[in-house]
């Protein structure tokens, strides 16, 4: 029971990491560079949150499977992303970025303009105009954008199937195990990690609501300062 | 100083408004003076680097900041310019301490809480009055308290030319009157050359020697603000006398 609570987590820990990192760059390049471009771009990177996870995981499995150049260049480079949770991490990477791109576009979209172009005659390299400026103010948003992408991630459930297979402790995350629960009639089973799943999802949002820095506590330090 | 300023550049695709100051001076308070609209916080932009024209040339004290001939265009943060922003642009997560530290402190991460304050910062810390706030965060301060923080800021890093972007319009009338005021008494104070942009003919006159009046994109007349029939009064557009 919880080895796939904890392959889940793990999974989709990696898979936020790599969606938030990614995201984040493309969005805020995105942001900076703007050209009528930017939205087809944009729209082309959301497709995983509308397609049926079936079908992005066939495309992965066909990427990198064997069979493509990419897939014989990784294998040639002893990495197998077919079958491994390393695989079940990048698919659930895949349909979990769209939700940081949104959020963190529209976070730094809303960034004033005059703030980063303020720091850039301060004298500081376009870089740390990125880290000291834009991120700080973006963060929010951003944050709200990488915790539906750890909630996203934890749920997948068809891509992760067709890249990463039902391998019971190396690739069976918890959704994969509750449908293999209920398809071999294990209730009692299905019923536990269902209860897992829940409990885990709420303190995850429990988590959420202590990180995030409310109005209120925010106040409290600003005004602690003499 | 001498600045000489003569580029073109079009906003907006090939309709797009054109742009195209020309001047050139050697007095150290300076106006671009006209209605909103006129292209003056665009050719302010330009100077500091934060817009590149299509072509032309921008040489301050015989450093050329942009020629296009030649191919160059300096980024902001190597062309040792103040800028004031209308709104001060003050960053809203530090502190009135940490903005100022800000241009003083290089690398990827913002100065700390505490960070001691280096004396160019404490100069102006103190010549400002600002001792009491610097714990504050912007949106604690009032308007003036705000453009201080953002002159202190500024001048922290030692420009060697300081532009204001409508520095007094974002203050009620009293207000306004006092930091008048107050700029003048700075300018008088420090050796930084100034480049005001205004459409209010009498902060020309307070806070400049040699006034350009500029609209639809272009430098259309200059005068000493003295003159009775001045254009800016008229808005009558004079010879160029540049």
């Amino acid at each position: 029971m919880w080895t796939p609570l904890l392959l889940s987590l793990k999974v989709a820990g990696w898979a936020t990491l790599v969606a938030s990192v990614a995201g984040i760059a493309v969005a805020w390049a995105l942001s900076r560079w703007p050209s009528r471009w930017s939205d087809l771009i944009d729209a082309i990177l959301t497709l995983p949150m509308v397609l049926p996870p079936t079908v992005i995981g066939y495309y992965l499995l066909v990427l990198m499977g064997r069979r493509s150049r990419l897939g014989a260049w990784l294998h040639s480079h002893g990495i197998e992303l077919v079958f491994t949770w390393q695989g079940a991490v990048i698919a659930a990477a895949v349909v979990a970025f769209p939700l940081v791109l949104k959020a963190a576009r529209a976070a730094f979209l809303d960034v004033d303009h005059a703030l980063e172009q303020a720091a850039a005659v301060l004298g500081v390299s376009p870089a740390a105009v990125f880290f000291r400026v834009s991120l700080p103010l973006a963060l929010r948003g951003i944050l709200a954008g990488v915790l539906l992408a750890f909630a996203r991630a934890l749920g997948e459930f068809g891509a992760t199937l067709m890249v990463a297979g039902n391998i019971p402790g190396r690739t069976q995350t918890l959704s994969i195990a509750i449908y293999e629960a209920v398809q071999a009639g294990d209730d009692p089973l299905a019923n536990l990690l269902v209860v897992v799943t829940s409990i885990t999802c709420v303190a995850i949002l429990c988590l959420t609501a202590w990180l995030m820095p409310g109005r209120n506590r925010q106040r409290g330090r600003r005004w602690s300062a003499p | 100083m001498s600045l000489h300023v003569d580029f073109s550049c079009r906003i907006g695709g090939p309709d797009g408004f054109l742009l195209q100051p020309r001047w050139s001076t050697d007095s150290h308070r300076m106006a671009l003076l006209g209605p909103s609209g006129a292209g003056k916080s665009l050719t302010l932009k330009a100077i500091a680097g934060l817009l590149r024209p299509d072509r032309g040339h921008i040489r301050l004290d015989g450093h050329t900041l942009y020629d296009s001939r030649a191919g160059i265009h300096l980024p902001p943060r190597r062309r040792r310019l103040g800028f004031l922003f209308q709104d001060y642009a003050l960053f809203p997560h530090l502190t009135a301490r940490q903005n100022i530290l800000f241009g003083l402190h290089p690398g990827w991460l913002n100065p700390a809480g505490r960070t001691r304050l280096p004396e160019s910062a404490r100069h102006w810390i103190q010549a400002f009055h600002l001792t009491p706030f610097l714990e504050r965060y912007p949106d604690q301060l009032s308007g003036g308290q705000r453009q201080r923080v953002a002159l202190a800021r500024a001048l922290a890093t030692r420009p060697g030319l300081l532009l204001l972007d409508e520095p007094l319009s974002a203050l009620d009338a009293n207000l306004r009157r006092h930091m008048r005021n107050e700029l003048k008494a700075l300018q008088q104070a420090i050796d930084i050359p100034t480049i005001l942009i205004t459409h209010d003919p009498d902060d020309a006159e307070a806070l400049a020697d040699v006034v350009f009046y500029m609209e639809q994109g272009r430098v259309l007349a200059f005068t000493p603000p003295t003159q009775p029939d001045s254009p800016f009064n008229t808005r009558q557009p004079h010879d160029p006398t540049i």
